[in-house]
């Protein structure tokens, strides 16, 4: 075991896979000579050169579109978006290709491609850069999409992400990137779709993705110490695939289910989880699913207000009260 | 990985004779014939495809080639081993071009099984990576980064293979080209950018949606070569000037862009009207002294490499092929609803290697 951040279980994930596999290579804006504008890629281009670690102009609807070509010739790129809210700029190579050029070729061709870079707002930069697209992403069948939240998860899941003869759409978060956790050491390969119970409870599932969850383990801590209720906490990482198994388990043991996420309420994710599990498990539930999400406004710039925009302790934490009610 | 291209240019074409030209000069009979066999299959397909869809059989677009042949045959007659090719939606031609197969065509038009998409993708979107043909794309311009990104591969890879990414005159317009443009230059690229300028983007001409005084003269912004191919009906001219540009990309990872002047008979899609934007005279005065197969036909003919014999043969041939694709397509099964859900991600189709866990569809 070894304490590092997500950045770096992030560029270790890259690196040994660069190490072995020939045909990987990270492509993006400032990977390669400015050592990556949130240095995920720091000194990737020192030790593997230019023909792997290779810096692109601003021209997102081009190079991954290109990084697309060259995977479809066998090549596996890991592109990244310095702000994952670019990706509206390339949305046609993403999800008119990206997604269906194995569909509409009958099975011909694959693209083993990732799509990887900070989705996530709180970090003043305005509505333009703050974008959470999962639930857009997830919605094109195709694509996978996964969604890290501790280092140890940010490098096995990258990893099984690259080894993927699918597209990947691999969201992080920049409030995270510094945040230090236990990795294993070694060979670590976390597969997509498999959930993770963070925190185990009985009397209460906070189901949900991304950096809400670390937020929900303390509003638990809160719950616990206030109310001595018992909240288990799921993790689901993955988003496509999903891990039903886990989540509806969850629901059976505790009857009651709060999901939380940074993404704004239509159409999300949680809204996507709250419709399988009253398909699912309606006679478990003693009482009706509810979500934590991001207010529904575009993301405000204004420092104090953005915080209370996004989720927070306190919200999850009086949420969570409401479904116990 | 950049490398400066040097000065861009067009190609000089005082005294040019493309018959004479070294990739046509070595050319025997049955080559020569073959050349004009492979557009009239071509068009007797299309033809065949027409009377199809007015019969209801086919469905959704179809964007016919017919009078653009040269442009395809031309082109795909000088590819390498480890050369490639992607196009956009109106690639009956290119598909025929590289060798696949009228039923398998025919059949994807009709949304069969048997089609070379499983019915999956239409008319719109043939591949054949096998024959290094990678779509069939039915967005406008979204092709030209996927060729950029082959070309990509074929030089990291080391192979001395180019990619030619075709396009129409109405993608020049598309920022994903100029992008492409920009990346294909910037880290010298295999890649030869086909521009079939057939006069209208849709129903609009080239006048009416194109600023600058040429398509491929463009390219000089990015510091690449560039090339007019007036005669795009000679599949010779063709054949000799993409020759050259594949060269410079094959062996000096020089891109290039190459315009060639074509014209389409029939409508953007037959589904479309044809008579808004252009006169009945234009397309007869073409079809009269332009049309690809007539003047390679005449050619041959003043060469006494084809007869009138031999013409009649390969004509026949060419509408029977066409008619038992039709009837292969008509007799072949529809996919399944079981099929819906096949071919989207590798992994749901290769369940003893899937390394992934959970759902991966939601009904």
């Amino acid at each position: 075991m070894a304490l590092i951040t997500y950045r770096e279980a992030l560029r270790h994930a890259m690196a040994e896979e660069l190490d072995r596999d020939p045909n990987v290579v990270i492509m993006g804006e400032e990977v390669a000579q400015f050592n990556g504008a949130y240095k995920i890629t720091e000194g990737l281009l020192a030790k593997y050169g230019p023909k792997r670690i290779v810096d692109t102009p601003i021209s997102e609807a081009g190079f991954i579109g290109m990084g697309l070509g060259a995977s479809m010739l066998g090549m596996r790129p890991v592109m990244e978006l310095m702000f994952f809210s670019f990706y509206s700029v390339a949305f046609d190579q993403i999800f008119n290709n990206a997604a269906n050029v194995r569909y509409m070729s009958g099975g011909l061709i694959n693209c083993p491609i990732v799509l990887r870079g900070p989705a996530n707002g709180g970090t003043n930069v305005g509505a333009t850069h703050s974008h959470t697209p999962e639930s857009i992403a997830a919605y094109h069948p195709g694509v996978k999409v996964v969604v890290p939240s501790t280092p140890a998860d940010a490098k096995g899941l990258l990893k099984s992400a690259i080894r993927d003869n699918d597209p990947v759409i691999f969201l992080e978060n920049t409030l995270l990137y510094g945040e230090t956790g236990e990795v294993p050491d070694g060979e670590v390969l976390i597969p997509l779709g498999l959930a993770k119970v963070m925190r185990e409870g009985t009397d209460l599932s906070i189901i949900g993705h991304g950096r809400a969850i670390q937020m929900a383990l303390k509003s638990a801590d809160l719950l616990k110490e206030k109310h001595n209720v018992n909240a288990e906490v799921i993790d689901l990482r993955s988003i496509r695939p999903l891990d039903e198994e886990t989540i509806l388990a969850s629901v059976r043991k505790t009857n009651r289910v709060l999901y939380v996420e940074e993404s704004k309420p239509f159409c999300s994710v949680g809204a996507m989880v709250a419709c399988l599990i009253q398909e699912k498990a309606f006679d478990y539930l003693d009482a009706p699913v509810m979500r934590v999400n991001s207010v529904d406004s575009p993301a405000i710039y204004s420092m104090p207000v953005e915080k209370l925009q996004l989720p927070t302790v306190e919200r999850i934490y009086q949420s969570a009260l409401a479904v116990l009610k | 990985m950049s490398k400066k291209s040097p000065s861009p240019k067009k190609a000089d074409d005082a005294g040019y004779n493309a018959r004479t030209a070294h990739i046509n000069a070595k050319l025997g009979h049955d080559e020569l014939i073959a050349l004009y066999r492979d557009m009239v299959r071509i068009r007797r397909f299309e033809e065949r495809c027409l009377r199809s869809y007015q019969a209801g059989k086919i469905g959704g677009f179809l964007h016919l080639y017919i009078g653009q042949e040269s442009v395809a045959i031309g082109c795909v007659s000088v590819m390498g081993d480890d050369d490639h090719i992607i196009t956009a939606y109106r690639d009956h031609g290119h598909g025929l071009a590289v060798g696949m197969g009228m039923n398998e065509m025919m059949a994807e038009n009709y949304g069969k099984y048997t089609g070379c998409s499983k019915g999956k993708g239409g008319s719109m979107h043939y591949f054949d990576p096998s024959r290094n043909f990678w779509g069939g794309h039915g967005i406008v311009g979204g092709q030209v980064p996927l060729g950029t990104g082959l070309a990509y591969a074929l030089k990291y890879q080391g192979r001395k293979g180019a990619c030619m990414t075709f396009m129409g005159d109405g993608a020049v317009n598309q920022g994903a080209v100029h992008e492409s443009y920009n990346l294909a230059a910037l880290m010298s690229l295999p890649v030869v950018f086909i521009v079939e300028n057939n006069g209208y983007s849709m129903g609009t001409s080239q006048e009416r949606s194109s600023a600058g005084p040429s398509l491929a003269q463009r390219a000089e912004g990015y510091g690449m070569n560039w090339d007019i191919i007036e005669n795009g009906h000679d599949v010779l001219e063709v054949r000799d000037k993409v020759d050259r540009a594949l060269k410079l990309a094959r062996d000096k990872h020089l891109p290039s862009v190459l315009e060639i002047r074509t014209y389409r008979y029939r409508g953007h899609s037959v589904a479309d009207p044809d008579t808004t934007y252009r006169g009945k005279e234009e397309i007869e005065e073409y079809k009269a002294t332009k049309d690809p197969l007539m003047f390679c036909q005449n050619a041959l003919l003043a060469e006494k490499v084809l007869t009138d014999e031999i013409i009649a043969k390969i004509d026949e041939a060419a509408r029977a092929e066409a008619e038992t694709s039709a009837q292969f397509a008509e007799a072949s099964p529809f996919p399944t609803v079981d099929d819906l859900q096949k071919d989207v991600y590798w992994e749901a189709d290769n369940p003893a290697d899937r390394k992934s866990q959970g759902t991966l569809f939601f009904n």
